[in-house]
């Protein structure tokens, strides 16, 4: 299958030392309709991955090395204003904390309908149109395009963070750890709510999280991060059931069940010895 | 049947919040609502529940950190509601805390050694060499170094800061150990780490622990008992084996099967 986005030796220095390495020749695919997750520890890379792809790297790191292609065009190549054409419309994001990505003094309609005039130049009374068939998808009623954020919950937040970024029906959803701050049931009716998008929609959606449980929930492929760089890549139940690097195996070793069969066992890192330099 | 070590009786906290759009009006929030539990000696009780489900008001009231409206905490006999001052402050070195965010609950301004230090000190346990001796030791044996006292908060990393916020509750020895989320800000490494080290000094020590979380697989690998809560009730309590595999209450039920992975783990089993 054709891939939607091709991340090829992708590297992110720091400007004051571009020998100090935070992402190292990172190289992934994502294809239509697939669900890939980047797992890893903070501090492994995997949001300045995501951060990179969109172009949105803080002004103090750099992308020193590789290529990010989306729809066969390079866009690290593109400035500013061509990026902006691209986010929000072809590649939508949603970020951690719902309580802080929203701003507070707009309504949530607001929000949700701003892309949709800037990328789509919507308005009136089809804008209002879009704004509550999208309020309807992500399981909010309509009544609250009125809210302000803060008359919402947590969940509902995040559910209008999903609404925004799929508001212009993106080709790739980038989802940075999206059900981090939730509570374990909402964090279920989140993870179902965008698995359903995404097959409707026939997104590619790139999911960043530290959790296997959800990885297991939601991915398609996985990708495994250490200390910027990809340590293992593969199908989901390939990498759980039969992870091939040290490291995975440790990571998983250190995952509770909830069957409580498992014996946790403390990190292992005898096999950073010679095998990876940092 | 073990003994009970703490015992709470009908607990019952409100708390007032502001609502209305313009904070003008105010709800009534029953944060406690007729909560008893029982901590058995030597044993590790989980309270699970979800954010706002009073949990964390729990560990704070039996603490007596935060005012009850009614009802009683039993500690060896005595009721710590009924207590204030002095009779408190002694009682409460038998009881310690650890908090969940590493970041937050250490004073920025104090080194190591003062901060682990500072409860033997307001205690008056010892001379001043054996109060020293007291927090190397027992830096040692939750794995910093003795040069650590030290440092300052800032300079540890998050696994580390829950060490010494362990130290800090520990080098009293006391018998009952609560310890709010302490491993949720953690990355599952060092939580698996810093869980390792809990059960090992729990045995070591002979220590009472309330285990506060709203990590499902963490409370079943670290607790003996469990209480689910939700919006200030106790929904439903018991062994954690027994709640795990035959949840009688809809909502153990709905938390329970909320839990990520559980597919997967299910085929691995058929598979195996």
């Amino acid at each position: 299958m054709t891939s939607i986005l091709s991340v090829k030796n992708l590297t992110v220095a720091t400007k004051v030392n571009a020998s100090r390495l935070l992402v190292k020749n990172v190289s992934f695919s994502l294809q239509p309709g697939k669900t890939t997750c980047i797992v890893g520890e903070s501090g492994s890379g995997k949001s300045l991955t995501a951060l990179s792809i969109m172009g949105l790297l803080s002004k103090q790191l750099v992308q020193t090395q590789g290529s990010v292609v989306f729809q066969e065009q390079n866009l690290t190549l593109f400035n500013n204003s061509q990026l902006r054409e691209i986010r929000g419309k072809k590649i939508g994001m949603i970020f951690q904390e719902p309580m802080t990505s929203l701003n507070p003094v707009l309504t949530v309609g607001y929000q949700i309908g701003e892309s949709l005039t800037v990328h789509l130049g919507l308005k009136g009374a089809a804008l209002k149109a879009r704004i509550a068939n999208l309020l309807q998808q992500v399981g909010i009623p309509e009544s609250r395009a009125d809210s302000y954020p803060d008359e919402l919950s947590g969940g509902q937040r995040q559910r209008v963070m999903i609404a925004m970024s799929i508001a212009c029906e993106p080709l790739l959803l980038i989802a940075d750890e999206p059900t981090t701050a939730l509570d374990v049931t909402v964090q279920a009716q989140i993870l179902k709510l965008l698995d359903e998008l995404k097959t409707r929609m026939n997104m590619a959606m790139l999911f960043i999280t530290h959790d296997f449980g959800v990885v297991a929930d939601i991915a398609n492929d996985v990708v495994v991060m250490f200390r910027g760089e990809i340590v293992e890549t593969g199908a989901v139940e390939q990498v759980l059931s039969n992870p091939q690097h040290p490291y995975t195996k440790a990571l998983l070793d250190c995952v509770p069940d909830a069957a409580g069969k498992k014996e946790l066992k403390p990190m292992d890192y005898a096999w950073l010895k010679g095998e990876v330099t940092t | 049947m073990s003994q009970i070590i703490l015992e709470a009786k009908n607990l019952n906290k409100t708390y007032t919040q502001r609502s209305g759009r313009f904070g003008f009006g105010t709800t009534l929030v029953q944060a406690l609502d007729n909560v008893s539990i029982q901590l058995r000696t030597g044993s590790t009780l989980a309270v699970v529940g979800e954010s706002g489900s009073g949990k964390s008001t729990l560990a704070r009231c039996l603490l007596q950190l935060q005012p009850l409206e009614s009802g009683e905490v039993f500690f060896q006999g005595k009721d710590l509601a009924q207590m204030s001052g002095e009779d408190l402050r002694v009682t409460r070195r038998d009881l310690q805390m650890v908090f969940q965010d590493p970041f937050a609950s250490l004073n920025p301004r104090m080194r190591i050694g003062e901060i682990v230090g500072e409860g033997l000190l307001i205690h008056g346990l010892g001379s001043r060499d054996e109060q020293k001796s007291q927090v190397l030791s027992m830096l040692n044996r939750v794995g910093l170094k003795s040069e650590d006292v030290k440092k300052y908060p800032h300079e540890f990393s998050g696994g580390q800061r829950q060490r010494i916020g362990i130290a800090r509750a520990l080098v009293l020895s006391p018998k009952v150990l609560i310890c709010d989320e302490p491993v949720s800000a953690l990355d599952v490494s060092v939580q698996a780490q810093i869980l390792l080290l809990l059960k090992e000094l729990q045995a070591e020590m002979a220590l009472s622990t309330l285990f506060i979380s709203h990590d499902l697989r963490v409370v079943r690998h670290i607790a003996d008992d469990i209480v689910v809560m939700n919006r200030g009730k106790i929904v439903e309590q018991g062994e954690v084996a027994e709640i795990y595999e035959n949840p009688t209450q809809t909502y153990t039920q709905q938390l329970l099967s909320a839990i990520p992975g559980q597919k997967h783990l299910r085929k691995q089993a058929l598979n195996a």
